[in-house]
């Protein structure tokens, strides 16, 4: 080995251990930053490293790339608002996919087309190729339906047909069989694009009959196989730091998609052929649900005026509005006037893991007022005020009462059994999920109906003349 | 790829499995959103393979090999600079109490 190559695996050694200290520091708010400056430090070193590689046989490409990726990435990460954070991730794993299945498409041409030598082409190598390109072309395709259905250009409800699930099963069987064909005949050509196609038409199958509402899940999923297509890159390059940082990713994506899936008392199989949110109907309207109670601006104003605990629950639908700002407002009058103000966050709630929590924070929301599901529930007793904004089914008390409910056994914030609820929603109609909400018709539920942002606005004039 | 190569690897592997479920079981769920995006950042180290196949290597370099490897990087580097840049932003908004502007 001549010293470049030490430097080289050197650079790669120190970013992996900066990599795991950087992610190890995500465990307290208080030591994040540090640990992503040192994970970003370790990505620097490992760059340099690598152009000091002795192949590398001209350097135009690789700096154009570089700094017209640098400059969409700040882009992006400069402009994109919090909100949008759902979207822009979504569309980060499909980046992340795609660069790995492009590298492995390039590896295969190299040793197909005779720039590298084929008998290095063996049954591991191609076995690990396969993966990751299939891997690779379908969350590439995947994240581009989450990504359009989170934007609003694929419509967000579940898009299904009769036999589909047989259909997308023979797909995926299909592919996987030539996969499995290459691993033996390395230079059949042809199924090879065919696989390659097929795997990007099953990615955008796979996705486009989940609902919204399952976003957090298929989220957690796509970053998954986006973080296993890199490791599969790791092994066909024979890079360390490659498979340690898609491993890393994989199993981070695998452990928040276990997480959501618990939270919502689902399993991933139910989630990604269950086709949430149309046949759910069914059960639903049983009947019993009697009228909503639309309370009216001022009433809401007293109420929370002299409140001695009021615990916000967030949804979806703070997000679409806007409103963590007003939120934030709202909070402060009712702070200044001696009221105790929490927040209370569902798993679940909004699009992706922790995204009410981003949303508040940048409102400037404390950390210390927000409250996990396990937190909030046993002080919901003694609250005085629950408001729900722009949230359904994690609040739905059928989830707990009703075991016929699709949701069934999901673990909710049990918000009505706090003293009073009112309940901000823009319609009278239902949630995502298309289901009944119980809650609503409560006697302790009031409804306000209207823009969440706005209302909110409202009632931050109203209280202080209360 | 020889033999030890490869058990070598797959060892890499199981630890970091390993490592990786014990690091981020104990991220709070406070901190998801920044998760998703650091790790994604952390996983556009894929980078690194992109560089050598846009930079064409080889005596005998593949010129389809170096433009799949070229929209890597721009894609890889995307994710790097957009994942961390964002994980930042964010990170930078979480306080434990609020700070009168």
């Amino acid at each position: 080995m001549n010293w470049q190559t030490y430097f080289i695996e050197f650079s790669y050694l120190l970013a992996s251990i900066l990599f795991i200290l950087g992610l190890k520091g995500l465990s307290h708010p208080e030591t994040a930053k540090r640990g992503m400056h040192m994970a970003e430090f370790g990505m620097m070193m490992a760059i340099i490293g690598t152009l000091m590689h002795f192949e590398i046989v001209s350097y135009t490409w690789i700096i154009v790339g570089l700094l017209l990726g640098s400059t969409l990435g700040a882009a992006m990460g400069v402009w994109v608002p919090m909100t949008a954070m759902p979207q822009r991730t979504a569309l980060s794993h499909a980046f992340g996919a795609f660069a790995a299945a492009l590298v492995g498409i390039a590896e295969y041409y190299s040793y197909t087309h005779g720039f590298k030598p084929l008998a290095e082409l063996g049954q591991v190598k191609m076995g690990a190729m396969g993966f990751e390109i299939m891997l690779g072309s379908l969350t590439t395709t995947g994240s581009l339906i989450a990504f359009g259905k989170l934007q609003g250009i694929v419509p967000g409800k579940p898009l299904v047909y009769r036999g589909q699930n047989i259909f997308n099963m023979t797909l995926l069987a299909v592919t996987i069989g030539l996969f499995i064909y290459l691993i033996f005949v390395p230079t059949a050509v042809i199924p090879f694009y065919v696989m390659l196609g097929l795997a990007f038409v099953f990615g955008v199958l796979l996705v486009l009959p989940i609902g919204s509402a399952d976003m957090p899940v298929v989220m957690s999923l796509l970053n998954s196989y986006a973080g296993l297509a890199s490791a599969a890159t790791g092994f066909v390059l024979g890079n360390n730091v490659l498979i340690i940082a898609g491993t890393l990713d994989g199993f981070s994506g695998f452990i928040l998609s276990i997480l959501m899936c618990r939270a919502m008392n689902r399993s991933i199989t139910n989630v990604l052929f269950g086709a949430f949110g149309s046949a759910a109907t069914a059960t639903a309207g049983e009947g019993e649900q009697g009228t909503m109670r639309e309370v009216s601006m001022d009433d809401v104003a007293v109420q929370l005026a002299y409140a001695s605990k009021v615990v916000f629950v967030p949804g979806y639908g703070l997000a679409t509005a806007q409103a963590q700002h007003a939120v934030r407002e709202l909070a402060n009058v009712l702070e200044e006037r001696g009221v105790i103000v929490k927040y209370g966050i569902h798993p679940v709630a909004g699009r992706m893991p922790g995204h009410m929590n981003v949303l508040l924070a940048e409102a400037n929301v404390p950390y210390s007022q927000l409250y996990e599901l396990e937190q909030i529930n046993p002080e919901l007793s003694s609250t005085d005020v629950s408001v729900v904004i722009g949230a359904n089914d994690v609040v739905n008390p059928d989830a707990r009462d009703n075991p016929s409910s699709p949701i069934a056994g999901m673990p909710i914030i049990e918000v009505d059994r706090s003293k009073s609820v009112i309940v901000l929603k823009r319609g009278q109609g239902k949630g995502f999920s298309g289901l009944e909400n119980p809650l609503f018709f409560k006697p302790v539920t009031g409804m306000l109906y209207g823009d969440a942002k706005d209302t909110l606005t409202k009632l931050v004039g109203a209280v202080q003349h209360a | 790829m020889s033999p030890t190569n490869i058990i070598t690897a797959l060892y890499v592997f199981a630890l970091a499995a390993f490592l990786g479920y014990q690091v981020i079981s104990r991220v709070p769920p406070l901190l998801h959103t920044p998760l998703m995006s650091a790790t994604n950042a952390i996983s556009g180290i894929s980078l690194v393979g992109s560089i050598v196949i846009a930079g064409g290597t080889g005596p005998h370099h593949s010129k389809v090999a170096m433009v799949l490897g070229f929209i890597a990087v721009v894609c890889s580097t995307t994710n790097v600079v957009g994942g961390f840049v964002i994980t930042d932003r964010m990170l930078r908004m979480f306080k434990r109490r609020e700070t009168k502007k």
